[in-house]
């Protein structure tokens, strides 16, 4: 049987790769016996989730400060500029 | 003829989408306002080639990623092996010489409730945030979609996937331990000690 150390990198592990079915096995029985391992895995998961959560581009979060007033305004006149000389060399 | 907006109106629509989204990659707001000033003009250039396939703000999503992944490349950062080295003793040092864990680990409490609160997302961040950077950056990139193990590697100097998956599962020790204390022990004044 497989200790818990193993089974914790295999826990991560499981979140970046297939696991075998032999791994998988091994984890499965390990987990129903183990109650910390058990406790680990969920929270590996929830953090997983949390990354995959947090990262997406379409939940605008929160949690994260927004483009700051002068970092907009520099933007916006970079573009201008960038416009305003397109269209210079249009004419 | 393309169908994008006017550009003088792109940093009210998508500014904030844009930079949060740098924001949680470089983890610097400098850089990741520049990385939205880089996107929004390399907008500007491809503009006529924008086909209408996708909504706008997944186009420049598109191109504010591949601005990141050019950064990364271009700032690779120091990576010895002695680092797996020390990660690997730093995780063996969660487990007794029989290979049990030696640390207190105890269920987290309606771990899904924390999503609706802002300040959770607060701490998640400080935690990915007080990760050292190689491990950061390599947490961070795992979640840039289309990015595969053998693309982080080479981005991130990591000689081996096997060195990439012991920086991963040190990375993610750490922030459950982070979010153990910070967040989870929060309501448990009894417990408060225990937890460093």
């Amino acid at each position: 049987m497989l200790s818990c150390k193993e089974i914790g990198a295999l826990l991560s592990q499981g979140i970046d790769r297939k696991l075998s079915l032999r791994e998988k096995w091994q984890l499965k029985f390990h987990l129903f016996i183990c109650k910390t391992c058990s406790c680990y895995d969920k929270q590996l998961q929830f953090i997983a989730r949390s990354a995959h959560r947090l990262m997406q581009p379409e939940k605008d979060n929160q949690g994260i400060p927004p483009l700051s007033h002068e970092a907009e305004m520099r933007i916006n006149s970079a573009i201008k500029q960038r416009l305003g000389k397109k269209e210079n060399k249009n004419e | 003829m393309s169908s994008v907006s006017d550009p003088a109106t792109w940093v009210a629509q998508h500014g904030d989408a844009l930079f949060r989204y740098a924001l949680m990659k470089m983890r610097d707001e400098t850089q990741a306002e520049d990385m939205v000033q880089e996107t929004f003009l390399a907008a500007l250039k491809a503009r006529e080639r924008f086909s209408g396939q996708s909504s706008e703000k997944t186009w420049l999503i598109g191109i504010l990623k591949h601005k990141i992944i050019d950064h990364f490349r271009k700032h690779k950062r120091e990576q010895s092996s002695d680092d797996i080295e020390s990660l690997t003793e730093q995780l063996n040092q969660q487990f007794d010489h029989t290979g049990h864990w030696s640390i207190p680990m105890r269920t987290w409490q309606e771990p899904e409730q924390a999503h609706e609160n802002k300040e959770f997302w607060k701490v998640f961040t400080v935690c990915i945030a007080h990760l050292p950077d190689h491990l950061a950056d390599l947490f961070i990139l795992r979640e840039v979609k289309g990015l595969s193990s053998e693309e982080i590697c080479k981005l991130l100097d990591i000689s081996t996937t096997n060195n990439m998956w012991v920086m991963l599962s040190r990375a993610r020790m750490r922030l459950r331990g982070c979010l153990d204390s910070r967040w989870f022990n929060r309501s448990n004044d009894d417990q408060n000690q225990e937890a460093r």
